[in-house]
């Protein structure tokens, strides 16, 4: 068992490596968004290799519903110790994830201090989120926002063939 | 930024294989980012050594323990204390040198590297050279300046995982060693 607080200190230093490698470059606009989809790569790489984990009964989703809840519940139990505090869902596939204390932010600031530093710290879980449930056999495409720190939602759109 | 003060003595363990894998990517991306072995595990030093500093703060609030007197005792507390506590495993402390300011942690097991393989194009690579930077990061902020590195690697063939710790000297103002 490794302690979370490892897990959160490499999850920062992470964003701060990722965010701006040692380069003499600030990422504009542009390098934004790339620093951003590198951080959501990364995240989905992990949840990918986490979902080929799962054990194969837990895999016998009976709806797609009983999937979200799993990431609600089991995923973010294993990944962040707590269960996700809401799902909502329009029952057209999208869904709407709530933490009111996200573990990831909890350390960066409170309100509104920092609001614009929070999608850094929010990319590589929502990539985490799309590669679990790539793993599962369902494409989605998953966003954060933050209104004010620690809380936020995650939108989990699943994208119908 | 500001931090939470008080973490409280709980703590909150979470299976090693999520942070395993984690890494594991992180190590990846910066095979990509960077076009070699030796820049990634200056990389990696960097990395821990900025985690290092941190988390010494964790450790004195959670541990309960006081001030070592001497390289020894700093020894048993990283091996006993400070390796069980946040990665769970305790390396046997071996390879003293005469004038005791050497020693060897040796890792029977290493979580970072649980299902790992290097690929021949990185024969160079310090895998978990993160492990050394968190060390030096760690111990500099209580005043010693030590050099960690890692002499024999599972992943490279060795039986077993060796760390190298040297004490350089102690740090005697308050002003840290410095990192470009």
């Amino acid at each position: 068992m490794v302690d979370a607080v490892l897990f959160e200190l490499l999850h920062t230093e992470m964003v701060a490596e990722l965010w701006a490698p040692d380069s003499d470059l600030d990422p504009g606009p542009g390098g934004q968004r790339t620093s951003l989809q590198v951080l959501e790569g990364v995240g989905f790489r992990v949840g990918q290799a986490l979902g080929e984990r799962l054990p194969r009964e837990m895999l016998a989703f009976r709806e797609e519903l009983d999937v979200l809840k799993f990431l609600c519940k089991d995923l973010w139990g294993a990944v962040f110790q707590k269960q996700m505090d809401s799902l909502r869902t329009n029952h057209q596939g999208t869904y709407i994830l709530q933490d009111s204390s996200f573990p990831l932010l909890v350390h960066v600031g409170s309100g509104l201090q920092y609001l614009e530093e929070a999608p850094k710290f929010l990319a590589f879980t929502c990539g985490l989120l799309r590669g679990t449930l790539s793993t599962l056999g369902i494409k989605s495409l998953v966003s954060a926002s933050v209104a004010a720190l620690p809380a936020c939602k995650f939108q989990v759109v699943i994208e119908r063939s | 930024m500001s931090r939470q003060a008080n973490r409280g003595t709980e703590s909150k363990k979470m299976s090693s294989e999520l942070f395993t894998l984690t890494y594991g990517a992180l190590v990846t991306q910066l095979c990509k980012d960077y076009e070699n072995d030796e820049d990634v595990n200056k990389q990696l030093d960097k990395m821990g050594y900025n985690i290092g500093v941190r988390l010494i703060e964790d450790f004195l609030a959670r541990s309960n323990v006081g001030k070592c007197h001497d390289f020894r005792e700093t020894a048993d507390v990283i091996a006993k204390v400070a390796f069980k506590m946040y990665l769970g495993i305790t390396p046997s402390i071996t390879n003293w040198s005469p004038a005791g300011d050497e020693f060897s942690l040796i890792l029977e097991n290493n979580p970072l590297v649980d299902f790992v393989e290097l690929p021949d194009n990185h024969s160079s690579l310090i895998y978990s050279n993160l492990l050394c930077g968190v060390l030096r990061g760690a111990l500099e902020m209580v005043q010693m300046a030590v050099e960690a590195k890692f002499v024999q690697d599972t992943l490279k063939g060795d039986g077993v995982t060796e760390i190298r710790m040297r004490f350089i000297r102690r740090i005697e103002d308050n002003l840290p060693v410095g990192e470009e």
